[in-house]
């Protein structure tokens, strides 16, 4: 029975996990167009680092977000001599970002997020079975 | 007649215990589905129920930890990050654990209404 209820902790973590990569993929895709102010460096792609925690015993493991790294690809370089950021050259740097691998990330964040509210939900429903004994 | 109890609901009783167990090992490796490095992990169901009641049968109570039994899952696809949890399979696996728990209790309820049956006659 505590069983089932652990399981609760172990998704949950893992929702939390999700929610907090799809954050990450929010303000990467929200910065994606960002030009870097005169002399400053532009906006940098964060992605989160996922580890596995434990939950007390050995069956049960969790999952937190142990840091969120900084993309460490250069800015992109647009020729824009006119644009008043623009360096001596004529070159605006702008937000290391591609937007293909945000979207596939914000999918594949959102379906394992999906997938773990359906892993809770068959949990609920044992426990709600289980308190059903006898009757 | 306590022990007698004890004994008529004893394999429905561990069976369940173990499926919830299970059900939170595989909630787990579900879980960790995009960690890096992570190791899907199981155990060999018959074997830690046929342990557990052979224990059952010297102890009342058999609340050994599941620990040791904990299994590495062989892979079926590597990947480059290392994680080896594969989602069909263990999509599959708790669905049958979900359906093997319920069928558990409604087993278990069955035998109480027997039991209830013969107490008023």
């Amino acid at each position: 029975m505590s069983s089932l209820l652990k399981v609760f902790d172990i998704t949950g973590s893992a929702m939390i996990s999700q929610s907090k990569r799809l954050n990450t993929v929010a303000s990467n895709l929200a910065n994606a167009e960002t030009v870097a102010p005169p002399g400053g460096t532009p906006y940098k792609a964060k992605h989160v680092v996922f580890t596995a925690t434990p939950l007390g015993d050995d069956a049960s493991t969790g999952v937190t977000v142990e840091k969120i790294v900084e993309d460490s690809t250069p800015p992109k370089m647009v020729y824009n001599p006119g644009d008043p950021s623009a360096d001596a050259n004529g070159f605006v740097s702008m937000a290391n970002i591609n937007v293909a691998d945000e979207m596939v990330d914000m999918i594949s964040a959102s379906r394992s997020y999906q997938t773990n509210v359906e892993v809770m939900n068959a949990a609920k429903s044992l426990f709600l079975k289980t308190l059903t004994i006898s009757q | 007649m306590n022990s007698k109890l004890d004994g008529y609901l004893n394999f429905q009783q561990t069976t369940i215990s173990l499926l919830a167990r299970r059900q939170e090992v595989l909630a787990s490796n579900i879980a960790n589905a995009d960690t890096p490095n992570y190791k899907a992990r199981d155990f060999d169901f018959n074997a830690v129920l046929a342990k557990k009641l052979k224990s059952a049968n010297n102890t009342t109570a058999s609340t050994d930890a599941l620990g040791a039994d904990l299994l590495y899952r062989q892979v079926i696809q590597p990947s480059a990050d290392g994680n080896t949890v594969d989602m069909d399979v263990e999509r599959n696996l708790f669905a049958e654990n979900s359906l093997r728990y319920e069928t558990s209790v409604t087993m278990i309820t069955g035998q109480v209404k027997d039991m209830l049956a013969v107490l008023q006659g």
